[in-house]
């Protein structure tokens, strides 16, 4: 199949995932524009993550497919998967930073494998990708000697060691105090503007969310899929579901600014 | 940016990536023109080989059809910058897209904060002392740890014989199950094929004089004062002292153990102080099950190859093997037993938190097993010597 560079930069179709006969998911279909910052919200248990090891390929779908610039991520063969793959990057919630290398060896360890640079090279685009994180001097740290937020940031300067074009965050904000969220949702900020990469983030800070999101897709558990699609602001302020609108405007995040001037949001139903 | 980062998948539509070096007009700076799609794993030009022939100046990057770009250009261009300040002159990247700016001065910010931090090198002979003075410090700080946890244990017993009804006994029954149920096959095996092959080893020669029912002497006395016991405190080293230390290292990593500390539960009591008594007291259990099968693989050569009955073969046993032999042995598997749950313990409430550190901890923890029953082995033979046992 070739390449089609005008396709979106994710396109999901008719996908349902789930573990052994429990299905978790059924018929979720959507697209992820170049460029674009979405959020996949959505309540405990409602496949926010399992639509995530779908899309990086870590569970196998029971149906339907996922395309990566309109190249079939599900039915690819492994050579054409392992090109697919150095499309994206992943910042797991856990950081899964490998815990017995440093960080320069963490965000090398990619460049060895995917590229043929010389180790001079690799050791260059370390300290560039470790300074775009801002944790520029900390090559030689273990992830053990980090704390919360710096773990965050390594394990971001390794998604992007391969400079790609999607990264998907799962929980970025988890266990960050607010301080070290808000500067971590500003650094997200920063590589999509400077670098032009897509972002899929799975969340369900409110903060990060109306800071962060052009747009929402909000799942949920009993509709096994997608509920609601829009701006966050103006799901909270107008969707027609009454579970969207507790979800974002529960007490735990700033209080959204909705602007009925401007439309793009539609509710599904369920 | 509409041209950086391009999707792997769409790299057979690029133009590769290109540089060219125009010399400065008179007075002027040297431009270098980049253009085309410059991607990580495709081929790029190397700043170096550009300016091989070129006197060192001032440089203005352009772009030229400057198509897809991601860090292989930022790596040329750091290159590039390096080669301008190395001989003091300026490049000058301004005609380059603005995200690209961004993240060269990003660079020269970080460039400029990690020098200002940076400390002077140090010389040989002050490398040797800061590894000297850590060394020092390591070992101090090892010794600390030993010490303190071996008086926690001892404490730990203090309150347990104070106050039973307090202790967790339970979790005894079930780390003597788990000692006993693991151990049990490997350990026949072990001490089964070690009672054949002293009875072999002895058959050769005595054989020879025709004293071939001694082999039951020497059997019974090897496997029961030395074999047996140590035979099956090896294995309960490499099984069970490694258990300990894997599963207190996880609990470690998981912070499970700061989870009791905070509610106040001693971790010795609780964790360490169980396991110590499961193979303090298994491993005399143990050591006897060896050594009966010891003797039965003695008795099975004898009976099948050297034709001596089994019922001549026991009574032989019967007649060489003492208690004080047979107690001999025990009292030393007793004090194997303290040092395996010991050693186990210790490496994993000790662990590093993280994968690492937990095979490091029960690789560790079997090898320091091993060296303490071989260390016990030698002060009670010099001890039974002393006492003529």
């Amino acid at each position: 199949m070739d390449p089609n560079p005008t396709a979106p930069a994710i396109e999901v179709k008719h996908l349902a995932c789930g573990y052994d006969e429990s299905v978790v998911l059924q018929d979720v279909s959507f697209t992820v524009k170049p460029r674009e910052l979405l959020f996949i919200i959505g309540g405990s248990g409602c496949g926010k993550s399992t639509l995530l090891r779908c899309l990086i390929g870590l569970l196998q779908p029971i149906r339907g497919d996922v395309a990566y610039f309109g190249q079939s991520f599900t039915g690819a063969d492994s050579a054409q998967r392992r090109e697919i793959l150095k499309t994206f990057g992943v910042l797991y919630q856990n950081n899964a930073l490998w815990s017995s290398m440093t960080l320069a060896e963490n965000v090398s360890l990619p460049l060895e494998i995917h590229t043929s640079l010389s180790r001079a090279d690799r050791e260059e685009i370390v300290t560039l990708k470790l300074t775009e994180v801002g944790l520029a001097g900390s090559e030689d740290l273990y992830p053990s000697e980090l704390s919360g937020g710096m773990k965050k940031r390594a394990a971001l300067a390794r998604a992007l060691a391969l400079d790609p074009a999607i990264v998907f965050f799962d929980e970025p904000s988890e266990g960050l105090d607010p301080i070290t969220s808000r500067e971590m949702d500003r650094l997200i900020l920063q590589v999509r503007d400077v670098l032009g990469t897509t972002m899929v983030i799975v969340s369900h800070q409110l903060s990060s969310i109306f800071r962060l999101a052009d747009r929402v897709l909000m799942f949920d558990r009993t509709a096994k899929g997608i509920i609601a699609e829009g701006k966050p602001d103006e799901l909270a302020a107008h969707s027609e579901d009454s579970r969207v609108r507790d979800f974002l405007k529960r007490d735990d995040g700033p209080a959204p600014q909705p602007n009925p001037a401007e439309g793009g949001s539609k509710t599904h139903s369920s | 940016m509409t041209t950086s980062h391009p999707s792997p998948v769409e790299g057979s539509r690029s133009k590769a990536a290109s540089a060219k070096l125009e010399d400065a007009p008179a007075g002027g700076d040297c431009v270098v023109k980049v253009g085309g799609d410059w991607q990580l794993n495709a081929a790029m030009p190397s700043w170096n080989s550009l300016v091989a022939q070129h006197a060192p100046g001032n440089v203005r990057v352009v772009p030229d059809s400057l198509g897809k770009w991601d860090s292989s250009l930022l790596l040329f261009l750091v290159h590039g910058r390096k080669w301008c300040l190395q001989s003091k002159h300026a490049l000058n990247a301004e005609a380059l897209p603005e995200n690209l700016q961004t993240l060269l001065r990003q660079i020269a910010e970080a460039d400029t904060s990690q020098q200002k931090t940076k400390p002077a090198a140090k010389t040989l002979a002050e490398r040797v002392q800061a590894w000297t003075i850590n060394l020092g410090k390591k070992v101090r700080e090892k010794v600390r740890e030993n010490v303190s946890f071996l008086g926690d244990c001892t404490l730990g017993f203090v309150r347990i014989m104070r106050r039973p009804h307090k202790f967790r006994w339970l979790d005894v029954f079930v780390e003597m199950q788990q000692c006993w149920v693991s151990s049990l096959p490997i350990v026949a095996l072990v001490s089964f094929l070690v009672g054949v092959i002293l009875a072999f080893q002895a058959a050769i020669q005595l054989q020879q004089y025709g004293a071939a029912v001694f082999v039951a002497d020497l059997v019974g006395l090897s496997v029961v004062r030395e074999m047996g016991p140590m035979m099956a405190a090896m294995i309960m080293a490499g099984g069970i002292g490694a258990a300990f230390a894997a599963q207190l290292g996880n609990m470690k990593v998981g912070s499970e153990i700061d989870a009791l500390e905070t509610l106040g539960v001693s971790t010795v009591d609780f964790l360490v102080l169980p396991r110590l008594l499961a193979t303090t007291v298994m491993m005399p259990i143990m050591a006897l099950y060896a050594n009966v099968l010891g003797i039965l693989g003695g008795m099975f050569v004898s009976a099948t190859m050297l034709s001596i009955p089994a019922t001549a073969y026991w009574v032989e046993t019967q007649n060489r093997v003492g208690l004080l032999d047979v107690g001999s042995g025990l009292i030393k598997s007793f004090v194997f037993g303290l040092g395996i749950g010991l050693a186990g313990c210790l490496r994993g409430m000790n662990c590093e938190p993280s994968a690492t550190g937990v095979g490091k901890a029960t690789t560790s923890a079997v090898v320091t097993g091993i060296l303490l029953i071989v260390i016990t082995d030698a002060v009670f033979a010099l001890i039974f010597n002393v006492l003529g046992i």
